[in-house]
Parts: C-alpha cells; sequence; structure tokens
C-alpha cells in the first residue's frame, strides 16, 4: 500500500537529499527490483535502492569498485538471439505461446504488433496501457507487445519496467515473455538462470496487475510466464512455461516492505548523504551509518558488496564466511569472541553453544595430535 | 439456500466412489489424498478387507516397519479369522513381537511362505526384494507420498492395479545425494512416487478425504488454508463437541496462561524473547518442559465425540515435536528432570501419522539466527501443527517473523518441475499471523 | 558445516592460514594425470575459445579457436583435443588384468562368478574448478551425436572421425564425477577445499586463485591479502593478474583485448580471401599467421597462470599421505573405466540424451550408496573425520575398563562378551542399537546394552560383541577387546549392502511409462548458420 501523499512527497525529499544536490535517481530495473529479494534483511541496501542511489558509482568512490561486467560477445549474441525470435512479427514467439500456454486457443496467424513509440519513459507507459486496453478488448486476436513500458510503484515513485514482450491471448488475458541466451539443453537449462528469469518476470507480472487492476473488467494477469532460449547448442529458439507465483508473492512482500525505507531514513543522522562527489571519508562514515547484513551470497547480487566484505571481515564477523556458520553458534557473532570461547577463555560452560565449541576444538585436537593413525 | 454441511455423509460420500473405482472401476490405479486425521488408515484397512472378501489376492505396501505392524495390527482386530502374511526382514527384532499373540497372522521372511494368503503386509524396502512370476492382482500402496518415484519403480511389477493413499502435505521424500540431472523427467526417481504415477497416467481417478476426525474445529481452517489452499477439507466435529478442561487452577505463569489459552481456543503461542541461539536453546527446552509437566499436573480431561465422559489428559495423549534429533533429546533429558518419562518426543520425521490429544511443538525457526530451506520447508511445519485432537502449543522465541522477512529469496529453478505450493515460507508466516492471536509472553 | 570444520575456518582467519580439514588424501591422484585448463566464449553453449592441456607440466600443449562462431575452426579445435585426450585414455584401455564379477546366469537366474578383464589402472583428467567439470560434460554433449563424413555422406558439417568418439569420453568422465568419492575426473577446487579449511566462505573458495593463497600464501603475506589479490588485482590495463581458472573469461579480458584481437583476425582473413595475385596472398597470409599467434598469445596468457596453479595444487595434495580406502574407490573408478572401453568396443551406441526412467533410478541408488561408503570410508581413514561424527553423535572413542565372558541362549552357546567403555562422547544410543568398530579392517558389531553408573568423568557404555569370535566356543584370539583397549566405534556401517534389482528397461512398469520401447538412434543437432560477431 503506497504511504499517503503527503508523507510520500517528504520521503521523496529527503531520498533526494540522500543522493546529493543535482544527483538524478538511478532508475530500479526488473533486475533490480528481483535482486532486493537476495538480502530482504540489509538495511543499507533497502535505503540506497529506495533512494535511487547509484551504487555501482557509490562502491567506485568508496575505493571497492564492483565487478560486475558483461562481455561484449554475450551481449551481441543476446541481441541477435532477441532479434531472431521476434523476427517477422513476432511469428516464431507467437507460436511458441500457443504451443506452451495456450493449446486450446486459435492459432496465431497475423497478431497484430502495435507502435508503442511514445515521448519519455511516462508517455512510452501511458502508449502501452492504451495499447494492452485495446487488445484486450479485441477479442479473438493475439496482439504481440514488443517490449511495452510499464510503471510500477516502488516505495512511493515510479520505477520504469520494459520486459522484451508481453502478449495478449484472444482471450484477454496476457502473458509476460522472457527472452534469455543461455541455452535449453535437452529440455532442461541452468537452474540459478531460470529462478533469475523468474524473479524478473514476476516483477513485470506485478506491473501488469497494476495496470490490468485500472481497467474493467480487470484482465487476468497469467501466472505461467512463457521462458523463450537458444534450443540445445543451436541459435533456433524454444521456450518452456515458467510458474512465478513464487517469486511474485516473494517479490511483492518485498516491495511492500520497501515502505520501511522511510524508518531507516529516519534513524539516519541529519545531512547524510551519500554523493559520490564527497571525499571518501565522509563517504565512507555516511555508508557505515546505516547497518548492512554482508554474506558471501551478495557478491553476486551487490555492487557494494567489496565494500562491505572488507569491513565485516575487519569486524570479525562470523557471517562473512557464510551465513550458515552462525547457525550453531548462538550469540557469538564474531571470529575472537567464537575462538576465546573455543579456547575456554571467556564463555558460560552452561551455554550449549559454549559447550559444543569447547568440545569441538577438544576432539579436533586431539586428531590432529594423533597423526594419521586412524582409531581401530 | 444453504445446506449444513454433515461431515459424516460428506465423508461416507467419498470413501464409497473411493471403494468403488478401487473394486469396480477400469482404472490400473486409482489415488487418494488424504489431510491429517482424514481416516487414512481406515480406507486402508477397509479396502484390503473388502478385496480379501472380493476373493482378490492384495499386497500392502507401507513404508515403514511401525506402519506395517500397525496395518497388521488393525486388519487383525477388524476382521480376526482373515489370514494375514507380514513379510519382514532377516534381520533380529524385524516386526514387533505383538504380532505373534495374532493367531492368524503369519511371519516370514520369505515371500514364498506366504503365497496363496489372501492378504500380504510388508514394506516397500523389503518387496523390492521380491521375485513373482505371477503378480498380484491388487495393491494398496499406503503413504504414497512419502515414497520415493524410485521405490515404486521397484515393486510396481509385483501388482496388476494399485490403491494409493497418503497426505500430500507431509514431509517430501528426499535424496542425500544430488539428482538435479533428473528434475523435470516425469520419472524423477527422487521425486514422490505419486507425481511420477500421475504424470504418466494423468487419467486415473484422484480421490480426496474431505474431512479431518483427528484435527478439532479451531485446527482444520488454519492447516486448510496454510497448507491446503487448493485442496481444503474440514473438521468432522464442531467447536462444541470438544473440550479440554484442568482441574487445578491457573498459577498465573507464561506455562500455565498458554496452557488455558490452548484448552480455549485450540492454539497456544508461548512466545520467549528475542535471542540467537543454538538448536538446543536451554531456555526454550525448559519452556518445553515445564508446559508438559504443568499439562500433565493440573489434571487435565479431554472430552470428545468419543465418549460422553471425560478422558483423562495422561502421558501417552501428549507429545512434543521438534525439527531436531538433538533437541528432542535435550526436550527428553529436561523431561526427565522433572520427573516425566513416558511422553512422546520426537522429530517431525517421526511424528508423521501420529495423533494425540494435546502437542507441545518447539518451532523450528526459534532462536535460529539464519533460515535454511531445511527449516522452512512445508511438511515440516504441517506434520507439527497437525497432530493433535485438542490443542496445540507452540513454544518460540520472538523474532521469527523478521527471520523470515529476511529469508533471501534466490532459489534455483529446475525447468518442468510442478512447483510445490503452498510455499514454505508463506506457510511459515500464515500459521504465525495465526499463532499471534494467541501469544503468551513468557514469565516462568 | 559442523563446529569442528567452523572452527578451522575460524582459526584460518585468526592465522591467516588455512587449516587442515583432512589429515590423508582422501581422493585418488594419478602418477600421470592429464591436465586440461578450456576457456570458452561468453554468451554461447560450447563455443571453445581454447585449452591449455597435457600430462607435462613442462609442456603444455595450447589449443586455440581464433574464431569461435567458426564452426571449422571449432572442430579443429576439438580433432586436435582428441588428438591429445584419446592417445592418453588409450593407453589405460590396453593395460588389463584378469579379475572376476558377479554376473546373473541368463539360463539358470543363479549368481555366478565370471572372468572378465579389468584395466590395471585408470586415465584421470584434472580441471581447475567445478565449471571446469560442467563444460566437459557440455563438450561431451556437443560432440557425441556428431556423424562423421563415413556415418553420414549427407551431413552438412561432418565431424572429424575421433570427435563424436571423444564426445562419448567426456561425457562419461563428466557422468563418474558425479559420483561421490570419484576422481576419474576431479577439479582442483574441490579436491584442495576437502583437505584445507580456509578463512573464506565456500563460495570464494571457488576461486582456485585465492584457494590456494590461503594454503599457501607467499613469503611475507597473509592469506586474506593474497587471496584478496588474487581476486581483484589488475594490470595497468585493467587485467586481472590472476585471471579466472575458466571456462568462463574476465569480461574485460573479452572487451579490451580478445574482441579486438578477434576483429583483426577476421579481417585479416577476409583480405586474405580477397587477395588478387600470389604475392598479395603470401603478404596477407603473413598478417593471419600475426592476427592467429596474436589471439594464440591471449589465450596463453589467461591459461598458463592456472596451469600452474593445478600443478602446484597436485604438489601440495601429495605432501599428504594417502587414505587407507583410496585404492579401494579407485579401482571402482577402474571398473567404471573398463566398463565403458567395453560398451564402445562393443559398438554399443553414445548415451542417450536423458536417461530412461529404470537408468535414472539405478544410477541415483549407487550415488546414495556411495556417498554413505564414502562418507563412512572417510571416517575410518581419518581422525579428523572421525572427530566430527564424535562430535555429532556417531560415533565415539573410548577405553575399554571390563569385559565379562557372556553366552548366547541357544542349544550351541556362543561367545557375546560384555565390554564396558567409558567414554567422554555423547552418542545418541538407544536400547540394542548396533554399533561398529574395524578389527582387522573388517567391522565387529556390537549392540548397546545400556549405561553404568560413572563415578569419575564420561560415561561407562556397556556393549555386547556379537560377531567376529570364530566359530567356537572360545573366542578367537585378539576377538575380544581386552582391559585397557583404546577403541572407536560407529553407529554408522562400515560397508555397504546392494540394493534390490531394479527391472530391465523393457520391462519398466506402467506407473513409470512402460517399456521405453526400441531403442532409436539419437539424431545429430540441427546445424544453423552461425551468426557471426
Amino acid at each position: 500500500m503506497p504511504p499517503p501523499r503527503t508523507q510520500g512527497k517528504a520521503l521523496r525529499q529527503r531520498l533526494a537529499e540522500l543522493r546529493g544536490p543535482g544527483v538524478p535517481a538511478k532508475a530500479l530495473d526488473a533486475r533490480a527490483l528481483a535482486a532486493l529479494a537476495a538480502n530482504p534483511g540489509c538495511s543499507r541496501r533497502a535505503i540506497l535502492d529506495g533512494a535511487g542511489v547509484n551504487k555501482a558509482a557509490l562502491a567506485g568512490a568508496l575505493g571497492s569498485p564492483s565487478a560486475f561486467g558483461q562481455s561484449q560477445f554475450a551481449l551481441t549474441r543476446g541481441n541477435a538471439f532477441e532479434a531472431k525470435v521476434k523476427a517477422d512479427g513476432g511469428a516464431e514467439l507467437l507460436r511458441l505461446v500457443h504451443e506452451k500456454l495456450d493449446r486450446g486457443a486459435e492459432p496465431p496467424a497475423g497478431a497484430s504488433v502495435p507502435d508503442l513509440s511514445a515521448a519519455g519513459p511516462e508517455g512510452r507507459a501511458a502508449r502501452t496501457a492504451l495499447a494492452l486496453r485495446e487488445a484486450t478488448a479485441a477479442a479473438g486476436t493475439w496482439t504481440l507487445l514488443d517490449h511495452p513500458m510499464l510503471a510500477l510503484d516502488v516505495a512511493g515513485s515510479p520505477a520504469f519496467l520494459e520486459p522484451d514482450a508481453v502478449v495478449v491471448h484472444p482471450d484477454g488475458r496476457w502473458t509476460v515473455v522472457e527472452i534469455k541466451s543461455f541455452p535449453m539443453l535437452d529440455g532442461s537449462a541452468d537452474p540459478a538462470k531460470v529462478g533469475a528469469a523468474a524473479r524478473q518476470a514476476a516483477v513485470y507480472v506485478l506491473a501488469l496487475e497494476e495496470v490490468a487492476a485500472r481497467l474493467d473488467p480487470a484482465p487476468v494477469v497469467r501466472h505461467r510466464v512463457l521462458l523463450v532460449c537458444p534450443k540445445d547448442f543451436s541459435n533456433l529458439p524454444t521456450a518452456s512455461a515458467v510458474d512465478v507465483r513464487k517469486q511474485r508473492a516473494v517479490t511483492g512482500r518485498q516491495l511492500a516492505r520497501l515502505t520501511r525505507v522511510q524508518d531507516i531514513a529516519d534513524a539516519l543522522p541529519e545531512g547524510t548523504c551519500f554523493s559520490p562527489e564527497l571525499p571518501t571519508a565522509e563517504l565512507t562514515s555516511a555508508v557505515e551509518s546505516v547497518p548492512a547484513t554482508y554474506a558471501p551470497e551478495c557478491l553476486s547480487a551487490c555492487e557494494l558488496a567489496f565494500h562491505c566484505r572488507t569491513r565485516s571481515r575487519e569486524a570479525g564477523a562470523v557471517t562473512a564466511l557464510g551465513r550458515s556458520v552462525r547457525a550453531e553458534l548462538g550469540g557469538l557473532t564474531t571470529v575472537e569472541d567464537v575462538l576465546a570461547a573455543a579456547r575456554g577463555e571467556t564463555g558460560d560452560p552452561e551455554d550449549p553453544a559454549v559447550a559444543a565449541l569447547r568440545r569441538a576444538a577438544r576432539l579436533r585436537a586431539e586428531a590432529l595430535g594423533q597423526e594419521a593413525a586412524p582409531c581401530r | 439456500m444453504t445446506t449444513v454441511f454433515d461431515p459424516g455423509a460428506a465423508a461416507a460420500e467419498a470413501t464409497d466412489a473411493i471403494l468403488h473405482d478401487t473394486l469396480h472401476g477400469t482404472a490400473r490405479g486409482v489415488v487418494v489424498d488424504s489431510p491429517p486425521g482424514a481416516g487414512k488408515s481406515t480406507l486402508v484397512v477397509r479396502a484390503a478387507l473388502e478385496l480379501a472378501d472380493a476373493g482378490r489376492p492384495l499386497m500392502i505396501v507401507a513404508q515403514t516397519n511401525a506402519q506395517v505392524d500397525d496395518l497388521v495390527q488393525r486388519l487383525a482386530e477388524k476382521s480376526p479369522e482373515l489370514p494375514v502374511g507380514r513379510l519382514h526382514s532377516s534381520d533380529a527384532d524385524a516386526y514387533d513381537k505383538a504380532l505373534d499373540d495374532l493367531p492368524n497372522v503369519r511371519k516370514s521372511a520369505k515371500a514364498g511362505d506366504l503365497t496363496g494368503l489372501p492378504v500380504v503386509i510388508s514394506t516397500a524396502a523389503k518387496w523390492a526384494h521380491v521375485k513373482t512370476d505371477e503378480p498380484w492382482g491388487h495393491a494398496i500402496v499406503d503413504e504414497a507420498y512419502q515414497m520415493r518415484s524410485d521405490a515404486l519403480l521397484a515393486v510396481a511389477g509385483l501388482f496388476e492395479r494399485a490403491l494409493f493413499v497418503g497426505d500430500p502435505g507431509q514431509l517430501d521424500p528426499f535424496s542425500i545425494v544430488g539428482g538435479e540431472q533428473w528434475a523435470g523427467l516425469s520419472y524423477d526417481p527422487s521425486a514422490s512416487a505419486v507425481t511420477t504415477l500421475l504424470a504418466h497416467n494423468p487419467e486415473l481417478p484422484q480421490h480426496r478425504l474431505p474431512v479431518s476426525w483427528r484435527l478439532p474445529a479451531s485446527a482444520a481452517p488454519l492447516v486448510s488454508d496454510a497448507f491446503y489452499p487448493y485442496t481444503p477439507f474440514r473438521s468432522g466435529t464442531g467447536h462444541q463437541d470438544r473440550s479440554l478442561a484442568f482441574a487445578v487452577p491457573s498459577d498465573g505463569s507464561g506455562p500455565d496462561r498458554v496452557i488455558d489459552e490452548a484448552a480455549h481456543s485450540g492454539w497456544g503461542l508461548l512466545e520467549l524473547p528475542a535471542r540467537h541461539t543454538p538448536r538446543t536453546d536451554p531456555e526454550a527446552v525448559r519452556a518445553v518442559a515445564t508446559v508438559v509437566r504443568r499439562l500433565l499436573d493440573r489434571g487435565g480431561a479431554a472430552t470428545s465425540e468419543r465418549s460422553p465422559d471425560a478422558t483423562p489428559l495422561t502421558a501417552d495423549r501428549v507429545a512434543v515435536g521438534t525439527a531436531h534429533r538433538d533437541q528432542a533429546a535435550a526436550v527428553r533429558a529436561a523431561l526427565a528432570e522433572l520427573g516425566v518419562t513416558d511422553v512422546t518426543v520426537d522429530t517431525a520425521n517421526r511424528l508423521q501419522g501420529r495423533e494425540y490429544d494435546v502437542t507441545v511443538v518447539l518451532h523450528p525457526l526459534s532462536g535460529r539466527p539464519d533460515a535454511t530451506a531445511f527449516h522452512l520447508e512445508t511438511g515440516r511445519l504441517c506434520v507439527l501443527a497437525s497432530r493433535h485432537r485438542h490443542a496445540c502449543i507452540v513454544v518460540c522465541r520472538a523474532g521469527v517473523s523478521e527471520l523470515l522477512d529476511a529469508y533471501p529469496s534466490t532459489e534455483p529453478v529446475q525447468l518442468g518441475t510442478l512447483v510445490k505450493f503452498p510455499d514454505g515460507w508463506e506457510a511459515n508466516h500464515a500459521v504465525l499471523a495465526r499463532l499471534r492471536e494467541h501469544r503468551v509472553g513468557w514469565s516462568p | 558445516m559442523s563446529l569442528i570444520s567452523t572452527l578451522a575456518r575460524l582459526e584460518a582467519v585468526s592465522t591467516g592460514r588455512a587449516q587442515a580439514a583432512a589429515t590423508v588424501r582422501h581422493r585418488h591422484l594419478a602418477e600421470r594425470p592429464l591436465v586440461l585448463v578450456p576457456l570458452t566464449t561468453a554468451g554461447e553453449a560450447g563455443a571453445p575459445l581454447g585449452a591449455l592441456v597435457g600430462t607435462d607440466r613442462d609442456a603444455p600443449r595450447l589449443l586455440v579457436v581464433p574464431q569461435p562462431r567458426d564452426r571449422d575452426l571449432r572442430f579443429a579445435f576439438l580433432a586436435e583435443l582428441a588428438d591429445v585426450v584419446l592417445p592418453y585414455i588409450d593407453a589405460y584401455a590396453g593395460q588389463v588384468e584378469a579379475a572376476e564379477r558377479n554376473e546373473t546366469d541368463p539360463e539358470t537366474g543363479k549368481r555366478v562368478k565370471v572372468e572378465v578383464e579389468l584395466c590395471a589402472d585408470a586415465p584421470q583428467l584434472i580441471v581447475p574448478s567445478r565449471p571446469g567439470v560442467d563444460f566437459l560434460r557440455l563438450l561431451g554433449r556437443s560432440m557425441r551425436f556428431r556423424r562423421t563424413a563415413e556415418q553420414d555422406p549427407e551431413t552438412p558439417y561432418p565431424a572429424p572421425p575421433r570427435v563424436p568418439l571423444l564426445g562419448r569420453w567426456l561425457t562419461h568422465f563428466g557422468e563418474r564425477a558425479r559420483v561421490p568419492g570419484s576422481s576419474l575426473l576431479l577439479a582442483m577446487t574441490d579436491v584442495l577445499s576437502r583437505h584445507w579449511a580456509t578463512g573464506q566462505s565456500t563460495l570464494e573458495d571457488q576461486h582456485l586463485g585465492a584457494l590456494l593463497a590461503w594454503i599457501a600464501p607467499p613469503e611475507g603475506s597473509t592469506g586474506a591479502e593474497a587471496a584478496l589479490d588474487a581476486e581483484l588485482a589488475r594490470d595497468a590495463k585493467g587485467q586481472l593478474l590472476c585471471p579466472p581458472a575458466g571456462p568462463a573469461t574476465d569480461p574485460a579480458f573479452d572487451n579490451k583485448l580478445l574482441a579486438p584481437a578477434i576483429e583483426r583476425y577476421d579481417r585479416a582473413r577476409t583480405a586474405l580471401a580477397a587477395a588478387e595475385d600470389g604475392l598479395e596472398a603470401d603478404d596477407r597470409l603473413g598478417e593471419l599467421t600475426a592476427a592467429e599467434r596474436g589471439i594464440r598469445d591471449l589465450v596463453l596468457s589467461r591459461t598458463l597462470p592456472t596451469w600452474e596453479k593445478v600443478w602446484q595444487g597436485l604438489d601440495l595434495l601429495r605432501e599428504l599421505p594417502v587414505g587407507a580406502h583410496v585404492e579401494e574407490r579407485w579401482t571402482r573408478d577402474r571398473w567404471s573405466f573398463t566398463a565403458h572401453r567395453d560398451r564402445i568396443a562393443a559398438g554399443e551406441p553414445p548415451q542417450p540424451r536423458r536417461d530412461d526412467a529404470v537408468t535414472a533410478a539405478n544410477k541415483l541408488a549407487s550415488r546414495e550408496r556411495e556417498q554413505a561408503r564414502l562418507e563412512a570410508q572417510e571416517a575410518l581413514d581419518d581422525p579428523l573425520v572421525m572427530a566430527g561424527r564424535r562430535l555429532s553423535g556417531e560415533a565415539f572413542t573410548g577405553e575399554v575398563i571390563e569385559v565379562v565372558m557372556a553366552y548366547s541362549e541357544s542349544k550351541r552357546p556362543s561367545p557375546r562378551p560384555l565390554v564396558t567403555l567409558r567414554t567422554d562422547d555423547r552418542p545418541h544410543l538407544g536400547e540394542r542399537v548396533k554399533v561398529y568398530r574395524s578389527l582387522g579392517g573388517k567391522p565387529q558389531t556390537a549392540e548397546f546394552v545400556g549405561l553404568e553408573d560413572s563415578p569419575g568423568d564420561g560415561a561407562l557404555l556397556v556393549l555386547r560383541i556379537l560377531d567376529k569370535m570364530g566359530r567356537g566356543k572360545e573366542p578367537e584370539a585378539g576377538s575380544v577387546p581386552e582391559k585397557g583397549d583404546r577403541l572407536c566405534f560407529t553407529l554408522f556401517e562400515h560397508e555397504q549392502r546392494g540394493g534390490p534389482k531394479l527391472p530391465d528397461p523393457e520391462q519398466t512398469p506402467w506407473t513409470h511409462g512402460g517399456p521405453p520401447g526400441e531403442a532409436v538412434a539419437e539424431a545429430a543437432d540441427p546445424t544453423t548458420a552461425e551468426d557471426v560477431l
């Protein structure tokens, strides 16, 4: 639920101040929104994303640049593949939608592909909404929306999202299409990549549902999306239906929780600013004023990960070694606390975590002292 | 027009349809989904007796020796004259010695010794070693959702047709090694037997037992909504049919107040202060033990549709459920210190299929610094929250809701696999939201 | 993660060096392994860019695809790879010893012993990291259905003769690598992190350079510093000093170095094709050769550091004494290798795209068995692993306090001595739970009888010994523990029982789709015109 307007306005103002004077908000794309679920417990990430801070620029200014980059080979091939899938008025793409999701419908022939060009993202979003309405009203026909523009309310501000395609079925229901360049080999694909694609598609589903809710009667947005990939080692398209109900529920909940950005912002010291123009020391202390929950998984999901890792290691946090490490350590959270407890220097021996650590330390020492003689 | 829901009639209608399809249908298989306490064992026994009556040779496949022995005893109770074969392993103590007292039950480690008996029962593991030239006409596969696809593959050649019965909401079977390379295949060996069966035979008749006789009216809606959103069921009893009362009044402590809350509403949440703890959180373990001690000390009496008189709440009618074995061991030790010895304390896996008047559950996420897929598994919470006839008391540290919200959701997705619904994360949120209405703070 | 390995990691953080995670080596290392460092092209499945391969640390062979989109060049690379890998495999396929195997006699249905050949040793492939294993599997899949001109004269892009065979072998190695404890194909990062605990996460351990930095940091540097350098340090041109172990390359390398080099190569090729006379062609051929050499140098510069690291890893691993059961597991690898050799010799078709129901179930069952075997054997071979099992209550060590002779209650009483053991461990024992100890390499079974009141520290456990004492009334010498012995019992079994025999694939039951029907030859993947960069 979006916060009341006046509050929303105050928050927008506050977030603009956090970005710094004259720094435009970095538009959140579906990938970034999907990544909200990667570490939803992290306040630092929530406020930086919520405020539209460019985390890559921030990481660079902090002296720990992110290592995300894309090979131009992958980019070229990805674009060529998408063009191939959509060639011919999307004939092949629509055939796949029909085959994988809606066999009962008339096969698509001569689908309409409305022109969605307009000025600016707001204009394109309005044009898309109009096209969706018209397509839904035109019962019995297939419509392909190539790169439509969708607006989604994120913590009070609109984020503009551009799915690869949206298809309106003859019965008026809508399907999100994701085109990816990793292969489907003998019918299966890299589960991590499919998972990421499903989370991204779930964001589009949520955005489409906002559009649908403004129509009467509200059309159905299908919770099975179409994932299109190259088949085996070729560049011929193949596809699979992916059920994104779960990802949609998770992302929906995380988006709703983004209103806590207000609480985080309120807790920040007056004058906090994340502008990359600031001197490193000042910027560092601004970033440090928001708590982070670093875990190694952040390395592949957040631009700021190297910075947070350094800080986490300096603080001796055991979670720098992995979230699971903490499971049996109870209230002990730093390397030195755990080792001191294991050595018997600190800690309450009645605490089962401390007792287990001491037993583990004793067994380990005994095994290492035995010089590789297996017991009989 | 409103019709009054008659649970007895609804259940009888479902059972009749199942038995009709089993005895007179043409399909090779019949699948029955049974939510917790919906009379699955009764159905299995009844189907077995009717098949035997009709002169159809029957083999029964269950998953554990305890389940097999239990079924043998139920059959003998219903039909003492019926000759039953109990096929067992060659290990020592392969079967419950109580079977030795049943005159018409023949036991053997060799299937050959049992040929010709109208009913032969064993575990899937033992059946897998049986060779036969003459397959059985009929089989009943019990707990089919807990059976792995590869286990069904090993025994399916032994029978012509089968009735598959199980609870889809309980714990899924698993494998200790990765089987990702087969994920999405219709016969993925680590999937459940029913998943494979239906993928290959989608036309098989599928039935559902619509009424839980175990879960009270206070519990059925919560369990049905949280764990069976697409296949709802009802309680067979109304709010006024069951009651739990205690002779000794509350001493005002947390344990006593949560007992009273649970006696009154069917649910109780005893919430300890938020803190990260190891699995065997001594405070939570002590709280569980204290609740059990007070349950027994306060002279509980359970009234139900089963008898007009109240039955005393004795130790054998109470159970404690945990997620891990070491937690169960810690609770047992704490109970022993309080002089309680004959209350069942076990993990969710081992409590599957069992029933008590009151259960005390140590919440799987209590005190954890992190949630894992294991602790979020839908079936685990479902088993723990659906073993009771009267009341369920959950002991938990505060902070689980925040822990769930901070849970990173980056699960991989295998193409072609069915999405297991509901998701454990959502089910946990749903259960917690309801439990919070019955919250009692910890004060010893 | 068990607390023992958590402690090891924390100590690594605190000391700045990786700590022991094993006291013996738990994987077989061949005397002459074949090391393979592959690189792939971003954005396309199974498009190799190059590889460094060989059995001689000082003389690796460099294979390069100067234009990875070019099918002919790709085939030339695969043919070259086959020329290196297949002779290496063949050398082992030819050396056999006689062995016996249990088989079911098709006529009597009885189990009989059959004399068969077993390869005396097996080849071993080593890649830098787990994605390398996946890549070999992918290459295997891309090659095994290819048709040679001899098999199918009509095929538009005939594969060189030995390429489909290499595909079948790589598929076999890739599949075997999924079996717990197998060593036919190893990823160096996996083997190293099995034996050392670093001060970083398991995710970060996937980086071979960082992992080695923790295990053997350079003089004057801590593991943490060296690992950070290995992960992130770049030269003035923005290139990583320690290139990724592959097969994926660093995007900065692709964009700044490789793309211009490939462009130059493409231009030179086009120019050569357009040459109008011999003299011009000579010049342009020179340019093409130079362009190709440029790419070769680039690929070498990205693979050589990894090559060195794999061999460094081998050196480190060879310093550990080998675990007692490693040889036994390697023999299973030899059986696996021999069986595949025989399938090829018998003219069987390549492995299908997907396993049928029976094959999948059999593979899963055997992997579960091997996993249990591996866990038991590693614990028996290595006190540090056993310590973890003791911590989790699955094993216990203690001193024998008392032995009381007792006998079974049967017509011919057999010895059933009662042994009282003092232990500080806390095993999860229930009444009549079976426990096992190793007696001359064979498991001896005992059952838990009960606890005795212990006057001092620790617990007093009473066990009844059940077997391995001979057939007589008096137990054989040395078969019964004696007072003062220190023993280690496990709650897990030491040896694995075989599972039930599943039906033959042609007997697949109706529940699993029925018999798969006549095997049809898998069609080769359709070839499509490649979109050139």
